[in-house]
C-alpha cells in the first residue's frame, strides 16, 4: 500500500513538472501549427532569468519577505515572454506560417541553436543557484517518506495553469476566437478576426509557459548550459501521447509518463528510460494521432 | 703595416660575422616554441565542472612556466627553455569531430604534442589516430580503464590514474574508518562511467565488507536533472550507505534535492568524485558526506600541503576567486609530466627540441612530482599513470566560511591501483593481491 502511495506521489510530482514544461509546446502547435524546437531554450532562459531575478531579490533585502520570491519567479517568466515572444513571432515565425511544417521545424531548430549560444553569451558557462524558494515551505510527510513541500506547490501550480489555459480556450470569447483560428484560419480572417494578434497572443502564452516551467524548475537544479535539451525530448513524448495541440492530452500524457516512470524506478529501474517510449508506442498503435486528437480523413 | 691593418680588419670582420651568426643562432633558439594542443570541454555539460576549471589551471601554469616562476625541478623556463605556445580546442561535439580536430592539430597546426580529453569516448577514439600519425598524445583526464587494458600504443600516454582507484579507495575508507555498512545502494549515471564506478564499488565492497548487501542500483540518464523518484526509491530501501559517482550539474541537482529531503540524516552518502561541486554548492553540501576527488586533488591536496600545491592553490584562488578542484590538478599533473618528458628527451638529445619518438621514449615509465603527489607511469607497459588517492569527509568551517575535508585518509598509488598487466576488476575480485598499503 505504501509503495502504491509513493509511486503515485512521485508520479504526480514528475507528471506535474512534465505538464508545465510541455503545455506551452502543445498550445503553440495547436494555434500556429509550428512544432517549436526552441521551446527547450525558452525554458532554459526562464530558468536563468529566474535565477538572476531571485538572486537580486535576496541580495536586496528579500530575506525580510522570502515568499515574495515566488512572485519574482512569475514576473521573471512574464518578462521573458514579453521580450522574446514579439521578437520571435513578429520578426521571424510569421514569415513561415504558410510554408510546410518541416520548414517551421528547421527554423525553430535554428532559433534553438542561436538561443543556446545567446544564453552562454549572457550568463556564461558557470552554473547559477537559486535554492531559497525550494526550502521555503519545509517538508511534508506522505506515507513512509518525506517530500519537499515545494514539489506539491509545483503540482498545484501546474493544475491551476492547465485549468486556466483550458478555461481561457473553452469558456472565454477570446479563447473561442482562438479556437476558431485553429479550426479555419482563412474563414476567421474573413469574419474579421485579427489573426496576427491571435497568433502573437498564443505564441506569447506558449513562451510564458515554457519560461514559467524553467522558473519553477530553477530552484531544484543547477541552472547551467544545456538544461533545455533534455526537456524538449521528454516534452515531445508527452504531447505526442496526448495528441499534438491538445491541452487535455498534454495533462493526461504527463500523468501517464510520470506514473509509469515512477513505477519503473521503484519496481524495475532498468526500464526507466524504456518505459516512457513504450507508453508512447502503445498509445500510437491504438491512437496514431494521440489520445485526444481524432483521426482525420484526407483526400488523396 | 698594411698587412697588419688588413689582418685586423679581417679578424674584426670574422669576429663580427661569427658574433652575428651566434646572435642569429641565439635568436633562432629563443624564437623556437613548443606548440601544444590542449583539448578539453569549453562548452556543454562537462565544461563548467571539468573543462573550464582545467583550462583555467592550464593557462595559469603555462604562464608561470614561461616566466620561470615554479620551484625546482620545474624552474627552467617553458619546456627546456622552449616557450610554450598552447592552442586550445573545445572537446564538445563527439568522438568523430575530435578525431578530425586531432588531425588538424597535428597536420595543419604542426603541434609538437597534444594534451587532452575528458570524455572516455574521445579517449578511446583518438589514440589509434595518434599512432597512425606518429603524434605524441597525452590523455590527461578521462577515467576508462579500457584505453590501455584493451589497447597498446607507442605514442599515447595517460597521466591520470584510471577510475577504478576512486571506488576501491571509497570502499577502503569504509573499513578503515569503521563505518558500519549492512546494505548499500547506488545512484549512478546510465553510461559507461556510472556503470563501471558502481561495478568497481560493488566488487570492492564484496572483498572488503563481504557481509554488506547491495540493494537498489539506479541509473538515471545523464543530465536528467530531476531525481525526486530516485531519492524516494533509495529512502524507501533505507540502506546504510548510498554510493554515487554523479558529477557536474547532475550531482549539484541531486544534492540540492536529496539534502532538502534530509537523506543525509538517514544514511551515509559516499561520492566517488564529489569534490568539484563544493565551490558551487557551498553549505548546500551537507556535513558528513564522504567524498573523493579522483586523486589527491583539491581540498585533500591542500590539507596535505607542500611548496608546489600551496603556490598553485594561492595563484589559482587569486586569479579566479575560487579554489582549484580536481580538474586543474589533473591538468597540472599532465602539463608537468609533458615538461618532465620533454626536458628528459632534450637532455638525451643534446639540448635540441625532441621528436615525438624521443618524447615517447622519455615518457615511458617516467616518474615526476605533481601537486597531486608522485605520478608514475607504471601500468600499460609504462604508458598509464598511477597516483596516490585521498578520501575525506565534508565539514563546514564556520569561522573561515568555507568547506573543509576532515578525517582524510591518504592511499599510496600501489595500494589502490592494480599492478601492470592486470585488469582492475580482476585485481579487485582476487582480493587486491600485491597491494602495497602503509
Amino acid at each position: 500500500m505504501d509503495l502504491i502511495l509513493v509511486i503515485l506521489v512521485d508520479g504526480l510530482i514528475y507528471g506535474a513538472w512534465l505538464f508545465i514544461v510541455s503545455v506551452g509546446l502543445t498550445l503553440v502547435f495547436g494555434v500556429l501549427g509550428i512544432l517549436n524546437l526552441a521551446h527547450g531554450s525558452l525554458y532554459a532562459i526562464g530558468a536563468y532569468s529566474t535565477a538572476t531575478a531571485v538572486g537580486i531579490y535576496f541580495a536586496y533585502g528579500g530575506d525580510a519577505f522570502p515568499l515574495g520570491s515566488y512572485a519574482v519567479m512569475a514576473l521573471a517568466a512574464l518578462l521573458v515572454a514579453v521580450v522574446i515572444a514579439p521578437l520571435l513571432e513578429r520578426g521571424l515565425l510569421r514569415h513561415f506560417y504558410h510554408r510546410d511544417e518541416v520548414i517551421g521545424v528547421l527554423v525553430t531548430y535554428g532559433v534553438f541553436l542561436i538561443l543556446e549560444d545567446a544564453i552562454k553569451l549572457i550568463w556564461g558557462v558557470d552554473p547559477l543557484f537559486v535554492y531559497e524558494p525550494y526550502d521555503l515551505l519545509g517538508m511534508v510527510e506522505a506515507g513512509p517518506l518525506f517530500y519537499v513541500a515545494y514539489d506539491f506547490l509545483v503540482i498545484a501550480v501546474s493544475a491551476v495553469a492547465g485549468f486556466a489555459v483550458w478555461y481561457f480556450l473553452n469558456r472565454t470569447r477570446r479563447g473561442k476566437v482562438m479556437l476558431a483560428v485553429i479550426h479555419d484560419r482563412e474563414m476567421s480572417q474573413t469574419m474579421g478576426v485579427n489573426v496576427d494578434k491571435v497568433f502573437l497572443l498564443a505564441f506569447g502564452a506558449g513562451v510564458f509557459l515554457a519560461a514559467f516551467g524553467g522558473a519553477l524548475t530553477a530552484p531544484m537544479i543547477s541552472v547551467s548550459p544545456g538544461i533545455g535539451v533534455n526537456v524538449i525530448i521528454v516534452a515531445f513524448a508527452v504531447i505526442i501521447i496526448g495528441g499534438l495541440g491538445s491541452i487535455e492530452g498534454a495533462a493526461l500524457g504527463a500523468v501517464m509518463v510520470g506514473i509509469s516512470r515512477a513505477a519503473s524506478v521503484h519496481l524495475m529501474p532498468e526500464l526507466e528510460l524504456f518505459i516512457i517510449y513504450f507508453v508512447m508506442a502503445v498509445v500510437l498503435i491504438f491512437r496514431p494521432e494521440g489520445i485526444f486528437v481524432r483521426t482525420q480523413t484526407r483526400k488523396i | 703595416m698594411k698587412s697588419t691593418v688588413k689582418r685586423l680588419v679581417s679578424a674584426t670582420a670574422a669576429a663580427a660575422l661569427s658574433l652575428g651568426i651566434a646572435a642569429g643562432a641565439q635568436a633562432a633558439s629563443h624564437s623556437e616554441t613548443f606548440k601544444i594542443g590542449v583539448v578539453t570541454f569549453l562548452s556543454g555539460g562537462a565544461a563548467e565542472s571539468f573543462g573550464v576549471p582545467a583550462w583555467n589551471g592550464g593557462k595559469l601554469l603555462i604562464d608561470m612556466l614561461n616566466k620561470g616562476e615554479l620551484p625546482a625541478p620545474y624552474d627552467q623556463k617553458g619546456f627546456g627553455g622552449l616557450m610554450i605556445e598552447a592552442i586550445e580546442i573545445d572537446e564538445a561535439g563527439g568522438a568523430t569531430k575530435q578525431v578530425q580536430e586531432f588531425r588538424n592539430l597535428v597536420q595543419r597546426e604542426k603541434v609538437d604534442a597534444v594534451l587532452g580529453y575528458v570524455s572516455s569516448g574521445d579517449c578511446l577514439a583518438v589514440p589509434p589516430v595518434a599512432e597512425e600519425l606518429k603524434a605524441f598524445l597525452v590523455l590527461y583526464d578521462c577515467g576508462t580503464p579500457r584505453v590501455f587494458e584493451e589497447g597498446s600504443y607507442n605514442y599515447v600516454f595517460r597521466t591520470a590514474a584510471h577510475a577504478a582507484m576512486d571506488n576501491i579507495s571509497l570502499a577502503k575508507y569504509m573499513t578503515s574508518r569503521g563505518i558500519k555498512v549492512g546494505s548499500f545502494a547506488g545512484v549512478n549515471q546510465d553510461y559507461a562511467w556510472g556503470h563501471d564506478s558502481w561495478a568497481d564499488f560493488v566488487a570492492s565492497m564484496g572483498v572488503l565488507m563481504p557481509d554488506a548487501k547491495a540493494t537498489t542500483s539506479l541509473f538515471p540518464k545523464i543530465f536528467a536533472g530531476q531525481y525526486g523518484t530516485e531519492i524516494s526509491a533509495v529512502m524507501r530501501e533505507k540502506p546504510d550507505l548510498l554510493h554515487s559517482s554523479l558529477w557536474g550539474g547532475d550531482l549539484q541537482a541531486f544534492m540540492l534535492q536529496a539534502s532538502a529531503r534530509g537523506i543525509h540524516k538517514r544514511m551515509q552518502i559516499a561520492l566517488a568524485a564529489g569534490d568539484h561541486v563544493i565551490p558551487q554548492l557551498g553549505q548546500k553540501m551537507p556535513d558528513g558526506i564522504i567524498l573523493g576527488a579522483r586523486g589527491m586533488n583539491g581540498l585533500a591536496a591542500h590539507a596535505k600541503g607542500g611548496e608546489l600545491v600551496d603556490l598553485l592553490w594561492d595563484r589559482y584562488k587569486a586569479e579566479y576567486g575560487v579554489f582549484p578542484v580536481q580538474a586543474p590538478f589533473r591538468m597540472w599533473q599532465g602539463l608537468l609530466g609533458v615538461k618532465a618528458a620533454v626536458e628528459k628527451a632534450m637532455k638525451a638529445n643534446g639540448g635540441k627540441k625532441p621528436t615525438a619518438e624521443q618524447m615517447a621514449a622519455a615518457m615511458k615509465g617516467l616518474t615526476w612530482e605533481a601537486p597531486s603527489g608522485t605520478i608514475t607511469m607504471a601500468l600499460g607497459n609504462g604508458h598509464q599513470a598511477i597516483q596516490p588517492n585521498a578520501i575525506g569527509t565534508t565539514k563546514w568551517d564556520e569561522a573561515a566560511g568555507e568547506m573543509t575535508l576532515v578525517d582524510v585518509e591518504y592511499y599510496d598509488a600501489e595500494c589502490v591501483n592494480p599492478p601492470n598487466g592486470v585488469k582492475a576488476v580482476d585485481w579487485i575480485k582476487a582480493g587486491f593481491p600485491g597491494a602495497k598499503c602503509d
